[in-house]
């Protein structure tokens, strides 16, 4: 009994671990071993402020990254997904809900409505995605600025915090830049298997030609809406860490400009890789935070508005896209060189 | 890098107390309310003018941080500045719902002082207070107080109908202005709750109700603007009562055939400009002397800012800037101060919430085709129950949509 019990399990889990392990290089370890070590250098506001929400950020990036990186599907939906699972654990807090149940209902109820947003925009393509994912966003915004009975309209709700799980107040700066390190990196982790997968490969098909894919047998839209409900449970997991980050919600959080600052962090690191928007948060609230340091107070959004031209101007692909022409370039050098020497 | 020079400002930041004493000021430099924030600013460096930005013997060093008047974002602002900057007191922010979720942040920090700029919701200070944190400014329905009684006894307006925006800062406004209004008999109609930056109000204004004596209109800005001119285009248009923002220079000054229809317009607020108070005229000379690219007149953020900054340095003088213990002294010193102001004297209750006097004023015509704000009436010494027991007045709910009426 018990061999025929590990085989199963050795075969169902067998071709997931070395898949994850296969593309691990050096400088993971390394880039992994300094985000562990941080916190115990940094301050309290670089834990948090910088450090946790930079990965926060970065997870709801990467959900918008795995729809048009992976799905040529451009969202401007992603953020509200993530204010919707936030909005439903302080609502769901305050009713007590048990910790469990409360985060399981919020990711759920945001995954289902991430579901609902694809199978309304997966017949669309570019320009029309953007439209109606925006349409939804503002939709949301002032349904939750002017919904009084369930959103708390203007006001939204504040003194939110995290459970206490095991003794540990999970708010506090250690202990929430781990907690959020650990979920984010797990979620990184799955996106990096998923591109692999057969769904992941087809998705990625899709985006190339959603025509030969059809004609091939393979339900395009089902695979957009799938899409969709991946990343909302990625953005909801987001959600849930930016509303025990901020300790509050509210209509301001849902807005057009948060919703606008998640592509333009996604653009800014890049989308060809699932690292790219964690560059980009980076850069985003290092200016957002010290770009008024630079300069004037009154001109210091110029100082970020022309960062961002500056990189998108001299790299369509974004920061990412910068390295692989810095690769590129040092591997012609390179060759030039041995050339030399023959 | 940039975190280890983090690291060795704070080790530094330990030593006594010859260091300076920090002073963060935070207000919207950003999005909608950009101009009043930087107004606010100007408040922040009046006070520090006043005192040659030492206080206690303590040279003061300025640091500000910007909102764009979301929560979130004056959240962020406050994290940063206290936890980065290590300021060891707050002035800020600007507007209401960010001032609720600072003063929520506050309880998780509670070494530091916080200290209003011009938020004006009721709940920071009258639901849930924080130990730290303290408004010297008034709220919203202070602002109100005395209004409700002049246009009922000496207008003679008995119904009204309500026009405001849907938020925080209206209700209070309006809740304010109905508090004495509906205790002396008047009636409120109906309340018309609008969103913020409406451009079109022609289903509203077809719905105002015509036998009403008066319109009560709490608009800011550019709604105000719009409202205004729609309203009277459409026809017999009533008299009209205004909130504290509602009838600021920017629509006194708007060009087109107002005029007769604004003059008799009452409204109430924590300043007046045309005030001829030799101190407020101090306080206004002072501005315009300061600031080239300043306003006509300072407006209410700089105001609010200035009084709370001045409490802030006056505290400090008079404890010689002594921060020790948890800022103890300095916090004992604040509650108990008696702030002399270009407005009056100003105290803290015990939920350190400002009592103040209130401005009623009335618009008038300059004789040269001008209108201006003339004081017609001082409510003294509003606190922030508007006079009642703190118990009833907590009884009738917070302001909301709905709370309160009178129909």
């Amino acid at each position: 009994m018990a061999s025929i019990t590990d085989e199963t399990a050795e075969k169902k889990t067998s071709p997931v671990l070395p898949s994850l392990l296969r593309g691990v290089r050096w400088y993971h370890v390394v880039v992994a071993a300094l985000l562990l070590i941080y916190p115990l250098i940094a301050t309290d506001f670089w834990t948090v402020q910088i450090g946790a929400q930079s990965l926060i950020l970065g997870l709801i990036g990467l959900s918008l990254m795995l729809l048009a990186g992976y799905g040529g599907m451009v969202s401007l939906s992603q953020l509200t997904v993530a204010g919707l699972a936030g909005y439903l654990v302080a609502i769901f807090g305050n009713a007590e809900w048990p910790a469990w149940l409360m985060l399981v209902g919020a990711v759920s109820l945001a995954t289902v409505a991430a579901v609902l947003i694809g199978w309304i925009s997966a017949r669309t393509s570019g320009i029309y995605t953007i439209m109606i994912t925006l349409a939804i966003s503002v939709a949301f915004y002032y349904l939750v600025l002017q919904n009084d009975p369930i959103f708390n309209s203007f006001n939204g709700f504040s003194g939110v915090r995290p459970p206490e799980v095991f003794g540990v107040d999970w708010r506090a700066p250690l202990p929430f830049f781990y907690l959020t390190l650990a979920v984010v990196g797990a979620c990184y982790l799955f996106v990096l298997y998923l591109s692999r997968t057969p769904f992941g490969l087809a998705l990625q098909a899709v985006r190339d030609n959603p025509r030969r894919m059809a004609s091939l047998g393979f339900n395009v839209t089902a695979h957009r809406v799938a899409a969709h409900g991946v990343a909302g449970v990625l953005a909801g997991i987001g959600g849930v860490l930016l509303v025990w980050q901020n300790g509050q919600i509210s209509p301001g959080s849902v807005g057009i400009g948060p919703v606008i600052d998640i592509l333009i962090l996604t653009v800014l690191g890049g989308l060809a890789h699932p690292v790219g928007p964690f560059i980009g948060a980076v850069i985003f609230i290092l200016m957002e935070n010290f770009a008024i340091d630079l300069i004037d107070r009154e001109r210091f959004n110029t100082v970020i508005g022309a960062v961002f031209l500056v990189i998108v101007l001299f790299s369509p692909d974004g920061v990412l896209g910068l390295w692989g022409k810095l690769k590129s370039w040092l591997a012609r050098q390179s060759a030039r060189n041995r050339v030399d020497q023959w | 890098m940039t975190a280890a020079a983090a690291l060795v400002a704070g080790a530094g930041a330990a030593t006594a107390d010859e260091h300076p004493i920090k002073l963060g000021g935070l207000a919207t430099l950003e999005g909608p309310f950009a101009v009043p924030g930087e107004d606010g600013i100007r408040g922040i460096r009046m006070a520090l003018e006043k005192f040659g930005h030492e206080a206690g013997g303590r040279e003061i060093e300025l640091i500000t941080a910007s909102s764009d008047a979301s929560p979130d974002s004056a959240v962020n602002a406050a994290r940063r500045l206290v936890e980065n900057d290590e300021v060891d007191v707050l002035v800020g922010p600007l507007s209401g719902s960010e001032g609720i979720a600072v003063k929520d942040y506050a309880k998780n920090h509670p070494d530091t002082t916080f200290v209003n700029g011009s938020s004006a919701a009721q709940r920071t200070t009258l639901d849930d207070p924080s130990e730290n944190f303290f408004r010297f400014s008034t709220d919203g329905a202070q602002w109100q107080a005395g209004l409700g009684e002049y246009a009922y006894e000496e207008k003679g307006y008995e119904k009204v109908a309500i026009v405001a925006e849907d938020y925080s800062f209206p209700y209070s406004l309006v809740m304010g202005f109905m508090t004495d209004f509906c205790a002396l008999g008047g009636q409120v109609v109906e309340k018309f709750y609008v969103p913020l930056g409406t451009r079109d109000y022609a289903t509203t204004v077809a719905s105002i109700p015509q036998d009403i004596d008066a319109l009560y209109v709490a608009l800011g800005g550019s709604d105000a603007i719009n409202f205004l001119s729609q309203y009277q285009q459409m026809g017999s248009a009533k008299p009209m009562i205004a909130g504290s923002i509602t009838v600021d220079q920017s629509v006194l000054g708007a060009k087109g055939q107002q005029r007769d229809y604004l003059a008799g317009t009452i409204t109430a607020g924590p300043i007046a400009d045309n005030w001829d108070d030799p101190k407020w005229v101090e306080f206004k000379e002072t501005y315009a002397e300061m600031f080239d690219d300043g306003l006509p007149s300072p407006s209410l953020f700089a105001h609010a800012y200035y009084v709370n900054t001045l409490a802030v340095l006056t505290a400090l003088d008079e404890v010689d800037g002594d921060l020790s213990n948890g800022q103890q002294a300095f916090r004992e010193a604040l509650q108990n101060l008696e702030l002399e102001t270009p407005t009056g004297t100003i105290s803290v209750d015990e939920n350190r919430n400002a009592v103040a006097d209130i401005f009623i004023t009335e618009v008038v015509k300059d004789g040269e085709g001008g209108l201006y704000n003339e004081v017609v009436k001082i409510v003294p010494e509003v606190n922030q129950t508007l006079g009642q027991p703190e118990e009833e007045f907590l009884a009738n709910g917070f302001a909301s949509r709905d709370n309160p009426s009178c129909p």
